[in-house]
């Protein structure tokens, strides 16, 4: 009876380990859902007929929830749910960790550099971290795609659309954010 | 059909004014080349563009801003035709029976057949939005909000369980934009909602933000180092073999008529947006043919209507959005936006109220596709060049891009790292095989849901049984269950695989073996 059991348990964790792509994806869902729906009643949810603020969140919350629970509970009946390439797998064949790193860095830097040091600098260093992520770039090559790509921004949006970001000048971290 | 004729008239005295003309040509000189671009949709570009439309009119924003949607429908068959590379969704079906002409040396031919095909289809979507949108306005301009509230529940179910993948992650994605549009200052009472602390979330989540980082970032991080040799042995295309032949033409025609009704067709529903119509046409135009065992190596038909459907899916999709403000897929939710951050109020009294931007962009319309007709011809050359553009030196730039474009917005840096995370979520969706597109729909849609649903109560004092009671509301609700019915009828029979499916599985694995050759 035991022995029958364990089998049992070992096939269901088998079964979500082998679905868990769509078990993560319920979780999220549930796991926003469950957000919204606590914060909700925070902001009053009044009645069917006046509604307070926090109707909708509450309604929307739970909503996301059942639909989590939908989507894990689903997860047996169709193999793959969406576009699944890899079947399963969280993490793609190859997975590029430097290059999303670099990628999200880019960002990153535009918001650093920008609040400190103004247009150029920030194009320069997003553009240049961003690029380092390809699997064929060098140090070189994105040297000179991050300077091209800074006279061409700074001419085009500073000088022709004019947005309204100094070029070049000096914040100290502490003017900038108040540090 | 006279006023119209008027109306039209008066479009094309707004859209021909110098600075209408010009924001009209650069967006579709823009979209054209972006469509081309092998990794740049046109969802990012008008993202980025959009900020920058701040600052001038809404007609010349709305004009500039479509032209690039269409114009990006023009360049994307280039890639599908002369790389064998389906990166644009809409032309991935282009192809399979493009690139084997390509192969054959008639590359020219398919692109010459495509511009023709693509501007009957558009030609048609156009006049059918000219006659058909005031008619949808009359009957629309009759709604209360129990009935506006039911319609966008259609709508949003519609564009959330009929766009690709599954429907209930897609119906799921729609709630999370919902849930993202409540973000912010209520609109009756100003309280904060989930705004966690942040005073700059307080006028809610920036749309372009949203936008770039679920289509720029997060797609940026999906196709890094992830694209394959680009083959360029074929990609030499001179003006001179563009023109089809008449006998090219003449078969290639009732092709292009065909795919023209199934476009159209398709546009109608809402949430069918061009890529269904493309896939759709070409397995009609395979089943109707006499010859189906040519397709797939060269059939120029099979280039033809998938093109034409493709067009005049693209310019009907602008009817439910312009005449109802209802949005059928994430491009005119983005544009309903744009509206929007202007000011407009987007519904059936938009046409009454701005008769400017809404036949101002019909006119715009015929300009821009003529426009795009005269370019590709001449253009071409330089557009096979764009092509070779590695990925390496178009992402990086692209991120530049998105995060001035998101600064501009409102000069404000705490944005950008808003795309960050909007980014890092965007990726972790895709990955868990979510469709990011219906969140910008429920975005969009959100506030007016919510303004509508309250005010339908109110009215019947807190009795649901209103959205019942009232006869078109009642059949709205009843097309959604429909909808919700023939999804789970579907399901449960197993028939996961309809023919538009089955021909998108065999287009990518007859890719990828073409890739392996």
């Amino acid at each position: 009876m035991a022995q029958h059991r364990t089998r049992r348990d070992s096939s269901l964790v088998s079964h979500v380990f082998r679905f868990r792509r769509d078990f993560c994806a319920g979780g999220l869902m549930i796991l926003f859902g469950l957000v919204a729906a606590v914060n909700g009643p925070h902001y009053r949810v009044g009645t069917l007929n006046h509604m307070g603020p926090g109707f909708m969140p509450t309604a929307l919350g739970i909503l996301l929830i059942l639909l989590g629970m939908a989507i894990a509970g689903t997860a047996s009946v169709g193999t793959t749910q969406g576009e699944a390439d890899d079947n399963g797998n969280l993490l793609p064949d190859h997975p590029q960790w430097f290059a999303w790193l670099c990628i999200l860095a880019g960002p990153f830097c535009f918001v650093i550099f920008g609040s400190i040091g103004g247009m150029a600098p920030a194009t320069f260093a997003c553009v240049f971290v961003s690029a380092l992520g390809d699997r064929e770039a060098t140090w070189k090559s994105s040297l000179i795609l991050a300077a091209g790509i800074t006279i061409f921004g700074v001419l085009l949006f500073h000088y022709l659309l004019q947005i309204p970001m100094p070029v070049l000048e000096w914040k100290s971290p502490i003017q900038a954010w108040g540090l | 059909m006279e006023t119209a004729l008027q109306d039209l008239y008066y479009g094309f005295t707004v859209a021909i004014e110098p600075h209408n003309l010009m924001y009209c040509f650069l967006g579709v000189l823009i979209g054209n080349m972006v469509g081309v671009l092998p990794g740049m949709g046109p969802l990012a570009t008008i993202s980025i563009l959009l900020p920058l439309t701040f600052g001038i009119k809404p007609v010349g924003a709305i004009l500039m801003l479509s032209g690039i949607f269409y114009g990006s429908q023009y360049g994307g068959a280039i890639c599908s035709i002369l790389l064998n590379l389906p990166c644009h969704p809409p032309h991935a079906v282009t192809c399979l029976d493009g690139f084997p002409m390509t192969k054959k040396g008639k590359g020219g031919v398919a692109l010459g057949i495509t511009v023709i095909g693509s501007f009957i289809g558009a030609s048609w979507g156009i006049t059918e939005m000219m006659f058909l949108a005031p008619i949808l306005v009359t009957i629309a301009l009759k709604f209360g909000p129990a009935e506006v509230c039911s319609l966008m529940l259609l709508g949003l179910l519609a564009g959330s369980t009929l766009a690709r993948g599954s429907p209930i992650k897609g119906v799921a994605m729609t709630v999370l934009g919902l849930i993202f549009g409540l973000v912010g200052s209520d609109l009756e009472t100003g309280a904060e909602r989930l705004t966690f602390g942040f005073p700059e979330l307080d006028d809610g989540i920036e749309l372009v933000a949203l936008a770039l980082g679920l289509f720029g970032i997060g797609e940026f991080m999906n196709s890094v180092n992830q694209s394959a040799p680009i083959n360029t042995k074929y990609s030499h295309v001179k003006l001179k073999d563009m023109r089809p032949s008449w006998a090219e033409f003449k078969w290639a025609f009732p092709a292009m008529i065909r795919g023209t009704i199934v476009g159209s067709l398709c546009s109608l529903i809402p949430g069918t947006g061009p890529t269904i119509a493309s896939f759709v046409a070409y397995a009609t135009e395979k089943k109707v043919a006499k010859n189906p065992q040519d397709f797939g190596f060269g059939e120029i038909r099979g280039v033809a209507a998938p093109e034409a459907a493709t067009h005049s899916s693209v310019q009907g999709d602008f009817i439910p959005t312009m005449s109802l403000g209802i949005p059928g897929d994430a491009v005119m939710a983005l544009l309903l936006g744009a509206l929007m951050i202007q000011g407009i109020v987007p519904g059936p009294q938009l046409i009454k109220e701005h008769p400017d931007i809404f036949w101002g962009l019909i006119a715009s319309f015929w300009i821009g596709n003529i426009l795009l007709v005269v370019l590709n011809v001449p253009l071409i050359g330089i557009w096979v060049k764009m092509l070779m553009i590695p990925y390496r030196y178009l992402y990086p730039s692209a991120l530049f891009f998105v995060c001035i474009g998101v600064y501009a917005a409102n000069n404000d840096m705490f944005q950008v790292g808003e795309v960050i995370v909007i980014g890092i979520l965007g990726y972790v969706l895709l990955r868990l095989g979510f469709q990011p597109a219906p969140i910008l729909l429920g975005f969009v849609l959100g506030p007016r849901f919510e303004e509508n649903f309250r005010r339908a109560l109110l009215i019947s004092r807190g009795d649901m049984l209103t959205f019942v009671e009232k006869p078109i509301s009642a059949f709205f609700l009843a097309l959604c269950v429909i909808l919700i019915g023939a999804q789970v009828y579907f399901r449960l029979r197993g028939a996961k695989k309809d023919k538009a499916a089955a021909v998108i599985d065999q287009s990518l694995s007859s890719h990828h073996l073409q890739q392996a050759e």
